[in-house]
């Protein structure tokens, strides 16, 4: 392997690994402040990706974006207000069910509505053939957008959590849903935001990386194994580490298609999973009070 | 006496079973038998998993991977042609033990392959090594850690599936050869066998089922139950709830294997629909709408939903269908549709309230109590 095939794979793997971590922030931010895994969460970037699609027919690509960004968004809140609301002192392992059951039901529905076609978005810039060299390595500019992106949502999310009213409240139910009420902070709408904010950026990474992997009604679920997977690699809730454990996992793959078929790509993620399960559930960069989570 | 109480419903299901058959008859519509069948043996899958949900309260989302590894299994063993190595000696041995059997393809060849007597057991068994292999370190998991391991292991036996020459890929194995049995009773999908096949199915249903309300009734049970209702009470009391959880979680993986394999002799064939990830949560949406901790409630729904699915009831939103069964279920009826006044299910676990504290010690009481005196 010369230095720019190198380069070639780490970009691709680095790419792809900035999506998985966007989507194990979006466990992450359910996790923190309900204790679901929420197994929907693959399904906001695809519903994201297709609004965006049909939106991109009638109006300007950014107006589509910003659009879907919107309407998954609101999707995302709805979800919470009809179903997780609605049902009181439920276990843990109701709420995965219920979650589990609107994967489907989202799935499900977006292949009514977009039949199993496979679309994407146009190029954000340039076409499919244009390319950027970097360090000997070809790629489309598009990996310089999912990249900016991917930098900018962990970012607005950082100072977000640590900078606004809304975010530390957030945070303070993350830490103690009882103590951060009495404090004055609705934790219900704080539930609400925490899945809308999910959504959003799902939709907003769904979008982004659509010309690059192009979108179908059902790569939902195999994001959401992957996202899952990082978010554990990373510690359940610790969305800097997620970002680490998302480009480790990226990288992985990437090299192994140079190894392995391409069709077992899929299960490198999967034994990454059962071996972190097994060995170290709290996730690589484990903090003593997260292990506590392991039994929830 | 409390012994024959459990299995008065196993015979009145058998009775039902035949008076099905009689209606079905009267009615002109026998080929519905087929899919009755096929039902059952997707429902023994579903028996197999309400006890390791519902009794041992643990979740296994790749029920799927297990069934197929049992119907995958038969349809390598028996299809694999060992007509090339006709002159060695091991065959020449195996075939004077019985184990080889002699049958013509569809273009009329001569196959030789192993009986599937022998597929059958051997099935069996190498589901149960792996279900001990990858039970080991994942039972222990707990809540959606657990849920995402038995996910995570039915993706890889998907991905494995679609990926090997030897399991056809995207294609699956087809032609098996009949499953025969003693007598003249084999397990074979074609026309003329239907009401055997019918009665067949059920036997092995209905046969799973005394094993399993033996099961529940008996120390195993009771031991479950309370690992399901407080595992650290459970633990307290001595009851090894790791060796537990992990044999009924083996027991269970066995059962799907046995489905798995009876119903791709009968459809003569498999392919990879069977190990999707749909295909795990379907199960667990039959379990739910059961009742959970409801054998009965999960066999019956278990044939009966599988039966209209099979149909084409549901048409192009058979899985929205199951999708909406799940959520319905687990926000308006979490105890199932078939209510059950005795009725525990997993999903009052979390709430950790005084009646589930006075549940516990009742449960224990009635453990310590049953078991020493």
């Amino acid at each position: 392997m010369n230095f720019a095939l190198f380069v070639q794979y780490a970009l691709s793997g680095i790419t792809v690994g900035s999506v998985y971590a966007i989507v194990a922030i979006g466990f992450n931010i359910i996790y923190c402040t309900t204790g679901i895994i929420n197994f929907a969460q693959g399904e906001f970037l695809i519903v994201g990706a297709m609004t965006a699609i049909s939106l991109a027919q009638v109006v300007p690509l950014p107006v589509a974006i910003l659009g879907a960004v919107l309407i998954t968004t609101a999707f995302g809140a709805l979800i919470e207000l009809v179903f997780i609301r609605q049902v009181h002192n439920a276990s843990v392992l109701r709420l995965i069910i219920i979650t589990i059951g609107l994967s489907i039901l989202i799935r499900e529905a977006m292949l009514h509505v977009w039949d199993e076609q496979v679309r994407s978005l146009p190029y954000f810039t340039g076409t499919a053939v244009s390319t950027v060299t970097i360090l000997g390595a070809h790629i489309s500019p598009q990996v310089l957008w999912v990249l900016g992106v991917s930098a900018v949502i962990v970012t607005a999310l950082t100072l977000f959590f640590r900078y606004t009213t809304v975010g530390r409240a957030m945070r303070a139910c993350a830490d103690d849903r009882m103590a951060a009420r009495l404090c004055g902070v609705n934790d219900r709408w704080m539930v609400t935001l925490s899945f809308m904010l999910s959504a959003g950026i799902g939709a907003l990474a769904g979008c982004v990386v659509s010309p690059i992997t192009q979108t179908q009604y059902d790569m939902g679920a195999p994001l959401a194994i992957k996202g899952f997977t990082v978010a554990i690699l990373g510690g359940l809730g610790n969305s800097m580490a997620a970002v680490a454990a998302g480009l480790f996992l990226g990288l992985l793959e990437a090299f192994v298609v140079s190894v392995l078929p391409a069709s077992y790509k899929e299960v490198v993620a999967i034994v990454v999973l059962l071996l972190i399960l097994v060995f170290r559930p709290t996730g690589l960069f484990a903090r003593r009070e997260t292990s506590a989570l392991r039994t929830a | 006496m409390k012994r024959l109480c459990i299995h008065y419903p196993v015979l009145a299901a058998a009775v039902l079973v035949v008076l099905l058959h009689l209606v079905l008859a009267a009615t002109d519509k026998t080929f519905y038998m087929t899919q009755i069948t096929m039902s059952a043996y997707y429902a023994l899958v579903v028996i197999g998993l309400c006890l390791l949900m519902g009794y041992a309260g643990q979740i296994s989302l790749g029920h799927a991977g297990f069934f197929a590894i049992g119907g995958y299994t038969v349809a390598v063993l028996t299809t694999y042609n060992l007509s090339p190595y006709r002159e060695s000696t091991w065959l020449g041995s195996l075939r004077s033990l019985g184990l080889i059997v002699q049958w013509q393809d569809l273009y009329g060849q001569e196959v030789l392959s192993l009986s599937p007597w022998v597929a059958f057991v051997a099935a069996l068994l190498l589901t149960a090594l792996i279900a001990v292999a990858i039970g080991l370190p994942v039972i222990r998991l707990k809540g959606h850690y657990l849920a995402m391991a038995t996910l995570g292991f039915g993706l890889i036996i998907y991905r494995i599936v679609l990926g090997a020459k030897l399991f056809g890929q995207a294609d699956g194995i087809s032609n098996l050869p009949a499953f025969h049995l003693v007598g003249g009773l084999q397990v074979n999908g074609r026309a003329p066998f239907r009401v055997q096949n019918y009665y067949l199915a059920w036997a092995a249903v209905l046969a799973a089922m005394v094993l399993s309300l033996n099961l529940i009734h008996s120390r195993v049970g009771r031991a479950l139950r309370s690992i399901h209702q407080s595992e650290e009470a459970a633990h307290s009391l001595g009851i090894d709830t790791y060796r537990y959880k992990l044999a009924t979680f083996v027991l269970s993986a066995v059962l799907a294997a046995v489905g798995g394999a009876l119903l791709t002799h009968y459809n003569g064939s498999i392919g990879p629909s069977e190990v999707t990830v749909m295909k795990s949560v379907r199960y667990v949406a039959i379990v739910a709408v059961g009742g959970m901790a409801n054998l009965w409630g999960a066999m019956v729904m278990g044939v009966l939903l599988n039966f209209l699915s099979l149909r084409g009831v549901f048409g192009s939103f058979d899985d929205a269908v199951f999708g909406a069964i799940l959520i319905g279920v687990m926000l308006f009826a979490p105890q199932g549709l078939l209510r059950v006044p005795r009725l525990r299910g997993i999903l009052f676990v979390g709430r950790a309230s005084s009646l589930a504290f006075q549940r516990v010690v009742r449960g224990c009481t009635t453990y310590v109590r049953r078991s020493h005196g």
